[in-house]
């Protein structure tokens, strides 16, 4: 086992409140991440996973806990760290006024590379992004998923052994999407580490090797894609809906049948080992759904039953 | 089957420390570039600012007040006509309205409007630097203002009044004019940055600091003409100290050697001062 790029141990983040007590962002974090490999934080809105990031990323002091990033310290290392890091933040921070290609160019220059390396990195990210028809654009004309790229693109430009992305898809058209896990699996197969935080459970379930899921600060499971569905679901889910105004009287009657069941607002999920045989008896009791379908557990699943929330808003 | 070997953790720190030197060392230079940059997208008001507020400003005092107020004006053992007099400090205020420019907007826009001290803090830089590159920036373009004044009031002088200012010392006005945006500019900028919104601030900087500052800092008579009540706002404001400065490199006005030490320190206090309150409000601001 390699030694761990990045550690982290009872890592803790509080922010300052007016007139309350401290709002505990992160609470007690400890995780470790191997080199090359491909770790997701997942969670609901508010868990503290970009809060974890921006530490990670050496830019948000942490409040207590220990945390080594490439063997560093970030309190002491900033600089030294987020030189070898790649960051793509949850919400675009690109300079509006400067143009696409100068964004770009700009960037590798805060790494203290070349002028001739900036403008080669510059070119070649534009087309990564495939941006290159938008090269003089001001970054405020393109469009949301335009810029998008052109921050993830940002975050490659020094050739980062650690690539952080916070929600890198979201906003992004399906094919847009393609392409960048397309480039994270290249990049992954070239030794470069990722941590990634995504509310979409089938790009977890594809980029990730090994996942942790956060609910208010906390860790609530950890695991691969494929052991936390086994330990946390069924093999099977069954998904039947009887209207909005009925699921939440039917379910009462769903009771028994299968591991457990879940009522969302628009449909029941029966989570069982065999569908097909759960449905036979739910129409045995006499109740006919509207609709029905048995698929797979996801991870989808494991996090409806960890956080309670269904995780795409 | 993984095609390549990993570097081990031992190797990626020693990489990271190489790859932290530069970016430690010219981080500074690296933000002020960008600042640099991003002010070409309003280069015009820069450039129509630096040479005609001067030439305005000039022109209309000479033709209008200088010539209504023929007298010359005692100033310092000496009597010189009154647009030289007022001169210096119009080069100083020039340098002090950029800063009450450069010092605001783009630091509320880095935080909040455009976010991109974020974006600079992400990478390798410092939020020090970051700080450092807002305060150089700025400081390129009042330099650009203050050389294009400092001409003007050249060309005036030698076509009005020649060998009433004295060219041998008169350049160092450039440096006061500096040294007074930044003296103005520095704490400023450390208001700006812990300023979470803009709610019109700005615009009140602009009239209830910049204008009194303008009107009853010695810009357009002595100091010493108001009465005492209304000399402290001079005393305290850094366009007064930086005017006597600059009537002292420009026409030899003589000023009793602690009151020009008193000038000086005032300006060095305010402005290392305020940078180093400003570096401290943006790391903290950037730590969150
Ligand atoms: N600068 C801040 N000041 C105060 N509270 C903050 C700050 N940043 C985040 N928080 C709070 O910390 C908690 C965690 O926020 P964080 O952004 O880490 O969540 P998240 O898991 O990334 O959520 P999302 O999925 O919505 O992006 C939230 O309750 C948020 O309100
Ligand atoms: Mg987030």
């Amino acid at each position: 086992m390699p030694e761990a790029v990045i550690t982290a141990e009872s890592l803790r983040k509080t922010y300052k409140v007016k007139g309350k007590a401290d709002f505990v962002a992160v609470d007690d974090l400890s995780f470790e991440v191997a080199p090359g490999e491909s770790f997701g934080l997942l969670g609901p809105n508010g868990a503290g996973k970009s809060t974890t990031m921006k530490m990670i990323g050496a830019v948000s002091t942490r409040t207590a806990g220990s945390l080594s990033i490439l063997g560093l310290d970030p309190d002491q290392y900033g600089p030294e760290i987020r030189s070898r890091l790649g960051v793509v933040p949850q919400q675009d921070n690109l300079d509006g006024e400067l143009n696409a290609r100068e964004n770009l160019f700009i960037y590798g220059r805060y790494f203290g590379l070349p002028a001739k390396v900036c403008h080669e990195k510059a070119d070649e990210l534009l087309a990564f992004a495939q941006l290159e028809d938008k090269a003089k654009s001001r970054v405020d004309a393109l469009s949301g998923g335009m810029k998008r790229r052109l921050t993830i693109a940002r975050g490659l430009i020094n050739d980062p052994r650690i690539l952080l992305l916070d929600e890198p898809t979201t906003g992004l058209d399906p094919q847009a999407r393609h392409v960048l896990w397309d480039r994270l699996f290249r990049l992954k197969e070239r030794g470069t580490t990722l941590v990634l935080t995504t509310h979409y459970m089938d790009e977890a379930e594809q980029l990730c090797d090994r996942l942790i899921v956060v609910d208010k600060g906390r860790i609530m499971a950890e695991g691969t894609p494929s052991s936390l569905i086994r330990q946390h679901s069924s093999r099977e889910v069954l998904e039947v809906r009887f209207g909005s105004d009925r699921n939440q009287q039917v379910a009462g009657t769903l009771e028994g049948i299968g591991d457990r069941v879940e009522v969302l607002p628009d449909r029941i999920l029966v989570y069982t080992s065999d569908g097909e045989a759960a449905l036979e008896r739910i129409t045995a009791l006499g109740l006919s759904p509207i609709t029905s379908l048995v698929r797979r557990s996801s991870l989808e699943d494991v996090f409806l039953r960890l956080t309670g929330r269904s995780l795409i808003e | 089957m993984k095609p390549i070997t990993q570097p081990t953790l031992a190797e990626l720190t020693a990489e990271a420390m190489e790859w932290g030197r530069k970016p430690r060392r010219r981080g500074s230079w690296y933000v002020t570039e960008h600042m640099v940059r991003a002010m070409r997208a309003y280069g015009w008001t820069i450039v129509v600012g630096a040479l005609g507020q001067p030439i305005l400003y000039l022109l209309g005092l000479a033709v209008g007040l200088a010539a209504l107020i023929a007298v010359p004006i005692p100033d310092g053992g000496r009597e010189v006509p009154y647009l030289l007099f007022v001169a210096p400090a119009l080069l100083a205020t020039a340098a002090i309205s950029v800063a009450s420019e450069e010092f605001t907007y783009p630091v509320m826009a880095g935080f909040k409007w455009r976010q991109y001290f974020y974006g600079f803090n992400a990478s390798a830089l410092s939020s020090g630097q970051i700080a450092n590159g807002v305060v150089l920036g700025a400081a390129a373009r009042m330099l650009v203002t203050v050389v294009a004044y400092w001409a003007f009031i050249c060309i005036f002088f030698e076509w009005l009044y020649p060998g009433a200012a004295n060219f041998a010392t008169s350049w160092i006005s450039i440096v006061i004019g500096l040294v007074a945006g930044l003296a103005f500019g520095a704490p400023l900028m450390a208001y700006a940055g812990a300023l979470e919104e803009d709610k019109g601030q700005f615009a009140l900087v602009q009239r209830f600091v910049f204008m009194p500052m303008f009107l009853f800092s010695g810009t357009f008579y002595p100091l010493a003409t108001l009465p005492l009540w209304l000399q402290w706002i001079g005393w305290i404001s850094p366009l007064w100290h930086a005017s006597e400065l600059g009537r002292v490199v420009t026409y030899g006005k003589t000023v009793e050697p602690w009151l020009l030490a008193v000038h000086v320190t005032y300006l060095l206090v305010l402005t290392v001062g305020g940078v180093i309150l400003a570096r401290r409000v943006f790391t903290r601001r950037l730590a969150k």
